[in-house]
């Protein structure tokens, strides 16, 4: 892997289902140690990007690499291999309800290194540790809070130390206080792993407080109609849609 | 644990990694002013072989005079998770001896993480201790529960006689397309299946009965085992296991999903009872189909004795045909078909009940299926039982 390639490359990238065309022409790169938002209104793709991102769907057209390794023209051990370098946390943990908080971390350990047992276990209380779930190693994701279910799923994707984290809607379900927390802790997981970051997300809040990159995805167009440092879009971006949403419909509403 | 554990040979075939044979170090040393640094160098991940952190505490045990402990990482080619599990070993076994840790010559990003992983101190209560329950408290336990999931199933089988009560004083809150649907479920949609089984039993009661009949000369008495075999038990049984295994673990299934998803509280916030709703069309639907189900598999597996005779014991159609009905009563149907009624009370309440005592994970709705299938089999065969003794009892 050549250290100087972008983490992600995304290249006229198509998603469709059957033939309805979902997003066309999505070009952008995301760089190492970026916190990278994949932002739009409901229904413009958001989601299905991720999906795309992380190997559940593959894209209609386009390339889509990881440090220079495209993930679809791979054979499927080396998509395997690119797929080890990355951690997801879903929408609402999905976590494995059959299974105590340190089992969940354990099956991805267990599966891809050579631990011992209680090695594994040592790398499971770090891990929830680094979330602030010490001691909860022995409870099932039934007996926690959302919150804490959600803290959880992130310590199970960071289970692999991998370069590219994925967060999906990390704040949806949690008061603002957690959802601030959560975004302090992105933050810190960035400094001082040198992680890559990718959150697909409509928290404003959260938007401005962590991003430093970002991709707009527009559900009228179908493609994507801006990309960078959403602190610049709410200035400088032309385009109104864009402006509308970062500001919660108060552009339109100062043109009128 | 659901761990599929590899073994270390597989795991490098799987991964060939290009440190193999790098192995992280450590040496401790003790510097001028009495402290203890450990110098660290190589790479220190979970992939590469890392020294053990009792060498470190083995140390600090034996120089008691130790107040500080520093690092020294320049040397440092990698790490991840597999230095941090170290560091935070030495940091809690330090902390156990009032020993201060200057972690300043650590990686920054190391160093950051550990702040980041103390940050938020254990909450003194939440770790589960692991305690196995004396014997005679275990036995205590399961009774208690056993009594109250009794109690839950009395007041279950009441609940669904109030749902009845309400339907027939038209009150009950169901929707007609939800009864048609499971009715269709429940009918026309296990035909395929009940046929082909009872067939088979018909065959099966047929070549039994011939084995033994054939010896006195007496093979048309094979119309009359099968007919009477298929109209008192194996018509009913067989309908209902195939019912209880298709229909009684669909119930809990969807009614499983159901309370995952919150559903089963949503309708009871709009004032509708879960028990009409969900539980009533069930049961009027295998009620009114068990019995139906029960005619036609006995049809069938006469059909199937009447294919023995007929192939393989040489009887005329016409003779096998005539042998049937001179020694089928309407009792003997009637056995039958009330039974099959029963057995669908037993299937539909087995199955819903699961279904709404589902706890709200994956495998909940897992166990719901299986506890539906296992109480309804369980019950069939028991009150088969008790129908045995009552109409033998009786005479019917």
């Amino acid at each position: 892997m050549a250290a100087s390639e972008a983490p992600i490359r995304v290249e006229n990238l198509t998603m469709a289902f059957g033939s309805f065309v979902l997003q066309r022409d999505l070009t952008f790169t995301i760089n190492r140690g970026d916190i990278f938002i994949i932002m739009g209104g409901s229904g413009c793709g958001k989601s299905t990007l991720l999906r795309h991102l992380i190997g559940l769907k593959e894209p209609a057209k386009g390339v889509i690499s990881y440090f220079g390794r495209s993930l679809w023209d791979s054979p499927p051990e080396v998509r395997q291999e690119i797929l080890r370098q990355t951690g997801v946390l879903y929408q609402k943990g999905a976590l494995w309800s059959s299974m105590t908080l340190a089992e969940n971390i354990a099956l991805p350990l267990a599966e891809y290194t050579d631990l011992k047992p209680a090695d594994t276990r040592e790398v499971a209380a770090l891990k929830l540790a680094l979330v602030g779930l010490a001691g909860f190693e022995d409870y099932y994701p039934s007996e926690i809070s959302g919150g804490m279910q959600k803290r959880a799923g992130l310590a199970r994707a960071m289970a692999l130390d991998p370069e590219i984290l994925f967060f999906d809607e990390p704040s949806a379900g949690l008061d603002p206080i957690s959802s601030r927390l959560l975004d302090d802790l992105i933050l810190q997981l960035r400094d001082s792993l040198g992680a890559t970051i990718v959150v697909v997300t409509h928290e404003l809040a959260s938007i401005f407080t962590i991003a430093n990159n970002s991709v707009f995805l527009d559900a009228d167009t179908r493609t994507m109609i801006a990309q960078g440092d959403p602190k610049v879009l709410l200035k400088d971006c032309p385009n109104i849609t864009v402006r509308n949403f970062l500001t919660r419909g108060e552009a339109a509403h100062a043109e009128m | 644990m659901n761990i599929i554990f590899v073994s270390a040979a597989e795991q490098y075939v799987a991964h060939p990694p290009q440190e193999a044979a790098s192995t992280a170090v450590l040496d401790c040393r003790t510097t001028p002013d009495a402290a203890l640094e450990l110098y660290l160098a190589g790479p220190w991940t979970l992939k590469s072989r890392r020294p053990d952190p009792a060498v470190v505490v083995r140390r600090l045990e034996d120089q008691p005079e130790t107040r500080r402990v520093v690092f020294s990482s320049e040397q440092v080619t990698a790490w991840d998770s597999g230095l941090l599990t170290f560091l935070n070993v030495v940091k809690s076994a330090c902390a156990e001896r009032h020993i201060s840790v200057d972690s300043t010559g650590l990686p920054e990003g190391a160093r950051k993480l550990l702040d980041l992983a103390a940050a938020v101190p254990e909450k003194s209560g939440a770790r589960r201790q692991q305690t196995a329950d004396p014997f005679l408290d275990a036995v205590g336990k399961w009774a208690q529960g056993a009594g109250a999931s009794f109690g839950n199933a009395l007041a279950f089988i009441g609940g669904a006689a109030l749902a009845f009560g309400r339907l027939f004083v038209g009150k009950a809150q169901f929707r007609g397309s939800d009864l048609a649907l499971v009715l269709q479920e429940t009918g026309g949609q296990a035909l395929p299946i009940v046929s082909l089984i009872s067939f088979l039993v018909g065959v099966i009661l047929a070549f039994v009965g011939a084995l033994q009949l054939q010896l006195f000369g007496a093979q048309i008495f094979v119309a009359n085992l099968v007919a009477i075999g298929m109209a008192r038990e194996m018509g009913a049984m067989m309908a209902a296991i195939i019912m209880a295994g298709r229909t009684g673990a669909a119930f809990a299934a969807q009614i499983g999903t159901m309370q995952v998803n919150e559903e089963v509280d949503a309708l009871q916030t709009f004032g509708i009872e879960p028990m009409d709703f969900l539980v009533l069309p069930r049961m009027i639907a295998l009620i009114v189909m068990m019995p139906l189900l029960c005619l036609y598999a006995i049809f069938i597996g006469i059909l199937g004795g009447a294919f023995v005779g007929i192939v393989m014991l040489n009887l005329s159609p016409i003779q096998y045909y005539h042998q049937t009905l001179a020694f089928l009563g309407v009792s003997d149907f009637a056995v039958g078909v009330f039974k099959a009624g029963v057995f669908g009370v037993i299937i539909a309440l087995a199955g819903c009940m699961s279904g709404m005592d589902c706890g709200r994970n994956a495998a909940a709705v897992g166990q719901a299926a299986t506890s539906a299938v296992v109480t309804s089999i369980v019950l069939i065969v028991v009150f088969d039982g008790l129908f045995a003794v009552l109409t033998s009892v009786l005479g019917i």
